[in-house]
């Protein structure tokens, strides 16, 4: 469904994606998780074309269910927005128009790539909005973002997301800015949605607690870089990379967590790295560091599916 | 939102009670509008019989409260120099007027706003500089000297329009561009930061990840956030306009409300010249009102609020 290859965004001197490869197959939830600043939102933005100005993007290949996304002009890319590629952000509060209301804004998108009467697309958009577990959804639609507080913001982003049936959801940490007592909730909701719609949904986190619960594929992303991708069980199992071992040890993960083990944060902090960096970009907070990794790090196959990139061998 | 409107307007009338009392006092210090009236061939005699026809023989307090009492009845006194009542001359020139002002409102939102989203579209670039450069030079030329270019120029050269008064709406054009000319670099700036702002904001990101066309994004999702202080502005300037038209209208040769203020002036017509600073302060406070009340119009955060 997504195929990207060889990505790398540089605004200046800070080369913010280094080379990040990554596939979302068809109907698959796969995660791309990392500490923060490590690029998870670029990379996103990149796919969708969305960069700010003064980013530069280069990939080997960004592909979109056979269409090129590389090849195609912004008003090409602007015909899958909003329409086959939806995306959820991760600032709920600013992200809809404080000047229209919810039914406005979940009109356009639909009666800009399918047509059709405003009545027609209200009704929709009535529709998606109970399916996002809106209650009242004839009274939300004549609201205005105000007057919603910010969980039912981002289940309007969502339903709006959703409203041209896409087949790939980009959702860029949809519940960080959110009250944990909602957090879960909209997770809840966007599984079953993917689930439900057959969606392709590529799932950027840091809480390894949803990636074991929702995820069939994970991509772990450090300075820019996939350092490991595995599918779930293999990831959680067999983690390969020192950074996900690391990971995996810092964080509490609900079932995976032994008692009386000690959390062990991996000391320093994600380093900003130039264009023309080479080597492992963890191996300044790396245990197992060894000369080699300040030039060219090989990308290994353990199993099929379960990729990584390191000098070492398991 | 109430609250708000009666607040405002507690505050318009504190202002325009000032504004009474300023206006009262620049005609008495602007010498004896006695002698005026009874003009240079005058004996003393004429002079005190004027003084007391006007009531100009009473302590300047009572002269004061008197024409207050009169102005809250409605009534604002009769021009000697036209001999009629204030009010008949007011109801003839401010129609002309407030034309010239919103011709000239019209053309400065028609230059300044296109400009001030090209500029924003543009930020940073030499496109976008040059927009500025503009501006600036703008509001550096003194609006007379633009006047006497346009008239020039557009008028005598090319003979596109005329040059004096209003003979048909052609008339309104020419000092309407003079007048829109100081309005432009305010609005136009604006324009350009307010568009800044939303164009880097996370709904139109959001906009931009819908897929919809770029004029959609500009126009529809950008710019409605962009105008609500831009129209406070707007307001602010036809005020501006409004109290500027003395010099525009007595270029042009329109018998507006400008003009009418500068013939009293120079004759010390008191009653004229009171009444129409006054009926300026209370336009000028009504719009900045009007203004409150379309941002609340355009921003649902303080409608439903
Ligand atoms: N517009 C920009 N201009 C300059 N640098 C940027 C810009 N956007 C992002 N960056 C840089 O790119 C790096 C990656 O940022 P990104 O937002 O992708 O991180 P993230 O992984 O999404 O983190 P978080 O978990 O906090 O959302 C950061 O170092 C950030 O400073
Ligand atoms: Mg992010």
């Amino acid at each position: 469904m997504l195929d990207v290859a060889g990505l790398r965004v540089s605004f200046g001197a800070i080369e913010a994606v280094h080379g990040v490869s990554l596939r979302v197959r068809h109907g698959e939830t796969h995660c791309l998780v990392g500490e923060s600043g490590c690029g998870k939102s670029v990379t996103a933005l990149a796919i969708m074309g969305l960069l700010a100005r003064g980013a530069r993007r280069r990939a080997e290949r960004i592909g979109f269910d056979g269409t090129d996304l590389l090849a195609l002009s912004d008003r090409g890319m602007g015909r899958l927005r909003g329409s086959r590629i939806g995306m959820i952000f991760q600032e709920p509060m600013t992200s809809l128009n404080p000047a229209y209301t919810v039914s406005s804004q979940l009109t356009e998108v639909y009666r800009r790539h399918r047509g059709g009467t405003r009545a027609a697309a209200t009704e929709r958009a009535a529709a998606l909005l109970g399916r996002v577990g809106i209650s009242a959804p004839g009274l939300r639609l004549g609201q205005f973002p105000h007057q919603l507080s910010g969980g039912l913001r981002q289940r309007v982003m969502i339903a709006m997301a959703l409203m041209c049936d896409p087949d790939l959801l980009i959702a860029d940490e949809p519940t960080t800015a959110l009250d944990v007592t909602v957090q879960a909730g909209i997770l809840r909701l966007l599984a079953a949605l993917q689930a439900e719609m057959g969606l392709a949904l590529l799932l950027i986190t840091h809480d390894l607690g949803v990636v074991a619960r929702v995820a069939h594929q994970v991509s772990v992303m450090y300075a820019g870089e996939v350092v490991e991708s595995a599918p779930v069980a293999a990831l959680f199992a067999r983690p390969t990379h020192p950074y996900t071992q690391g990971l995996l040890a810092s964080v509490p993960v609900p079932g995976k967590l032994r008692r009386g083990q000690p959390l062990d944060p991996i000391p320093g902090s994600v380093p900003r790295i130039p264009p023309d960096f080479v080597g492992c970009g963890f191996r300044e907070r790396c245990r197992f560091a060894m000369p080699a990794c300040a030039v060219a790090v090989p990308l290994r196959e353990r199993a099929p599916g379960h990729s990584y990139l390191c000098q070492l061998t398991p | 939102m109430r609250r708000f409107i009666l607040r405002r307007a507690i505050l318009g009338v504190l202002v325009c009670m000032t504004v009474l009392v300023i206006s009262f006092g620049l005609t008495r210090v602007a010498g004896d509008p006695a002698l005026a009236v009874a003009g240079p061939q005058a004996t003393a005699a004429d002079v005190a019989a004027i003084r007391r026809a006007y009531g100009l023989d009473r302590p300047l307090p009572e002269q004061f409260f008197t024409w207050v009492g009169a102005v809250a009845r409605g009534d604002l006194g009769r021009s000697y120099l036209f001999r009629e009542p204030v009010a008949n001359l007011i109801r003839a020139r401010l129609p002309i007027t407030l034309t010239l002002g919103l011709v000239g409102l019209g053309f400065a939102l028609l230059i300044a706003l296109p400009l001030g989203i090209v500029a924003a579209l543009h930020e940073g670039t030499p496109t976008d500089r040059l927009v500025m450069l503009v501006a600036l030079l703008g509001q550096a030329m003194p609006s007379f000297w633009l006047a006497l270019l346009l008239i020039i120029g557009l008028g005598l050269r090319l003979q596109w329009l005329p040059i004096s008064g209003i003979d048909d709406w052609t008339g309104y054009l020419l000092p309407g561009l003079v007048l829109a000319f100081s309005a432009i670099p305010a609005l136009m700036r604006l324009t350009r930061s307010g568009m800044i702002d939303a164009l880097g904001s996370d709904y139109i990101r959001t906009a931009r990840a819908k897929g919809l066309s770029r004029a959609s994004i500009v126009l529809k999702h950008a710019a409605r956030n962009a105008a609500m202080p831009v129209v406070a502005i707007a307001a602010v300037q036809l005020g501006f306009m409004l109290g500027g038209s003395i010099v525009i209208e007595s270029v042009f040769s329109l018998p507006g409300l400008g003009f009418l203020a500068w013939e009293s002036i120079s004759k010390n017509d008191f009653p004229v010249v009171q009444a129409v600073v006054l009926l300026l302060a209370v336009i000028y406070i009504a719009l900045t009102l009007f203004a409150d009340l379309l941002n609340a119009a355009l921003d649902p955060r303080l409608r439903t609020g």
